[in-house]
């Protein structure tokens, strides 16, 4: 075993900038309001993940788990702290690929994967796979700005669950597909797992969590407020409360087994 | 649950994202290409005639100038072949502006990939730069039938002069791309100085009216004339100038086709110190887009 994803001390501090004009930075500073604002996003976060760990990412919206993912992907570097990461990354962050809306789905498959590291021949061999996972039919040739938000994740899902990475990012993927696509993902998901890539999961369905991971990270304005056994993070988290049950009924309805426990990524 | 696969993964431990800024897009030239491929399928998207946008505006423009200033204001007398004269410049000047406005919008207008994917940023502005020199080529193989038709022959300096003009702006329209592509990030401003940079770029070298006649001008020897003479696009005009249109002149009388006045003196080693020039200006524009690369995700 070797450690995949090490994460050293990072934070990552956000500047809100309230006025972008030089009209409306004038009329703040003479009423003296204030110009910006900054918040930690990462405050201040450390773990370690060995190779082929799924790992879940809880915490309630805003609670950093985005942008952690952000660090941990290379899109966003911290202000301090280090973190560090083996082998090649693949996956899907805030419930969209970096997909270009005027670019045709064909194209941007091969964009996607191209920014993944894949090469035009290991692109073209797993291409159909890609379309057939992905299932968007004859929209294939339509620019991504057209698409569903359930086919544009689709599509996403399809190119980073191909890409044969070292580790998996999945942020709330499931949040937009429909029941058929949750299910194949999450079947989808156990595969990547059991092939010893490490998977790092970002959902707030406790089920689904439970379901494939067994330790769980979890996140609060910023601070890693729990790491350990899956169970104890939902208790942590009071997401095993009734209130869940509610919330997440309209998969409870249908009779939910665990393999099914998708809940409501919202 | 089924027994877990140890996968040995053999790269190291490292930090993510990259950090070799310009090397890192050139060992990723399949990315850069179909990058590039985009950039020339998406200018113009949507629109009826395409392609040949590209060139309905230099030729628009060249019309404008040639009856304007070669036919009103006189410089087809002024100026032997005074077509190829602006058209060199035009050329030049049209690959600098197209690279300088591509390529500050580049990152705002991928701003969904910069910020859901790790690559390296200054793709972007580079491939801006490589969108422009394909758009810029096919003009400069109608420039060279122009200088050909009116007795252009290929002579070693022209060859190299025209070298090092094209290669200078290329260079320093990268570099200002780079870090116009940032800021633009933080003030969409930068887009607009662009537009007003691009027009007058073409009142401040020499391809509109020849550089005689600022060379033999009360100007002549003042701060103005060293300053124009320190602008890297005016040596660049200069030079594919001495390139496309001097042998073209050379028979005309009474007249200097390939020293001063129609050129300031030593072009070549001016257009190799511009060169140079432009070369560590990309290293320190580099420089700069790599401090702000890490803000860019958060500030889209």
């Amino acid at each position: 075993m070797s450690e995949s994803i090490v994460v050293d001390h990072a934070s990552k501090r956000f500047t809100m900038r309230y006025h972008r004009t030089i009209k409306e930075i004038t009329v703040a500073t003479m009423r003296r309001q204030r110009l910006s604002d900054s918040f930690l996003a990462v405050n201040d976060v450390s773990f370690k993940i060995e190779q082929g760990e799924s790992v879940g990412l809880m915490g309630l919206n805003g609670s950093g788990k985005s942008t952690l993912l952000k660090l941990i992907s290379g899109v966003m570097r911290p202000d301090s702290g280090k973190v560090y990461t083996r082998g090649r990354i693949a996956g899907l962050i805030a419930t969209g690929a970096g997909f270009h809306p005027q670019l045709s789905g064909r194209d941007n498959v091969y964009l996607n994967a191209a920014i993944l590291g894949m090469s035009e021949a290991e692109t073209k061999r797993k291409f159909d796979q890609i379309v057939d996972f992905a299932d968007i039919g004859r929209f294939l040739d339509t620019p991504v700005g057209y698409y569903s938000s359930g086919m544009f994740a689709r599509l996403g899902f399809a190119v980073a669950v191909h890409a044969d990475s070292d580790i998996f990012l999945v942020d709330e993927v499931l949040a937009v597909g429909d029941r058929p696509f949750k299910k194949k993902c999450m079947a989808r998901m156990k595969e990547v797992r059991d092939a010893g890539q490490t998977m790092v999961y970002v959902s707030h369905a406790a089920a689904s969590v439970r379901n494939m991971c067994n330790r769980v990270l979890v996140l609060e304005k910023g601070v890693l407020g729990f790491d350990g056994d899956a169970d104890a993070a939902i208790k942590y988290l009071n997401y095993d409360d009734d209130d869940e049950e509610e919330v997440g009924s309209e998969d409870m309805d249908e009779g939910m087994d665990m393999d099914e426990g998708l809940g409501a990524d919202i | 649950m089924t027994a877990v696969i140890t996968r040995d993964v053999n790269a190291p431990l490292v930090q993510p994202g990259y950090r070799a800024g310009l090397l890192d897009v050139f060992r990723r030239r399949y990315l850069l290409r179909l990058l590039v491929r985009k950039g020339i399928q998406q200018r113009y998207s949507g629109s009826f005639l395409g392609l040949l946008w590209s060139y309905v505006q230099p030729a628009v423009q060249f019309s404008v100038y040639f009856f304007v200033m070669g036919l009103i204001l006189g410089m087809h007398k002024n100026v032997p072949n005074f077509p190829i004269h602006l058209f060199s410049g035009m050329v030049i000047v049209h690959y600098f502006t197209e690279t300088f406005s591509q390529g500050t919008r580049s990152i705002v207008q991928n701003r969904q990939i910069v910020q859901k994917m790790s690559l390296p940023r200054e793709m972007f502005p580079v491939s801006a730069m490589m969108v422009s020199a394909i758009h810029t080529f096919p003009q400069l193989l109608i420039l060279w039938a122009g200088a050909l038709i009116t007795g252009w022959t290929p002579d070693p300096v022209g060859l190299l002069a025209g070298f090092l003009g094209i290669m200078t702006v290329a260079v320093f329209g990268t570099g200002l791309a780079l870090i116009f592509s940032a800021g633009n990030v933080f003030f969409r401003d930068f887009q607009n100085i662009v537009s007003t940079f691009a027009l007058f770029i073409r009142w401040t070298v020499p391809m509109i009216y020849p550089f005689s006649r600022l060379a033999t001008s009360s100007l002549a020897g003042t701060w103005v004339y060293k300053v124009y003479l320190m602008n890297p696009i005016s040596i660049a005009v200069l030079n594919v100038q001495r390139c496309f249109w001097s042998s073209t002149v050379k028979d005309v009388p009474n007249f200097n086709p390939d020293g001063f006045p129609s050129f300031p003196s030593h072009l070549i080693l001016r257009g190799i110190i511009m060169l140079a020039v432009a070369v560590i200006f990309l290293g320190i524009c580099q420089l700069i887009f790599s401090r702000f690369e890490g803000k860019l995700a958060e500030r889209l």
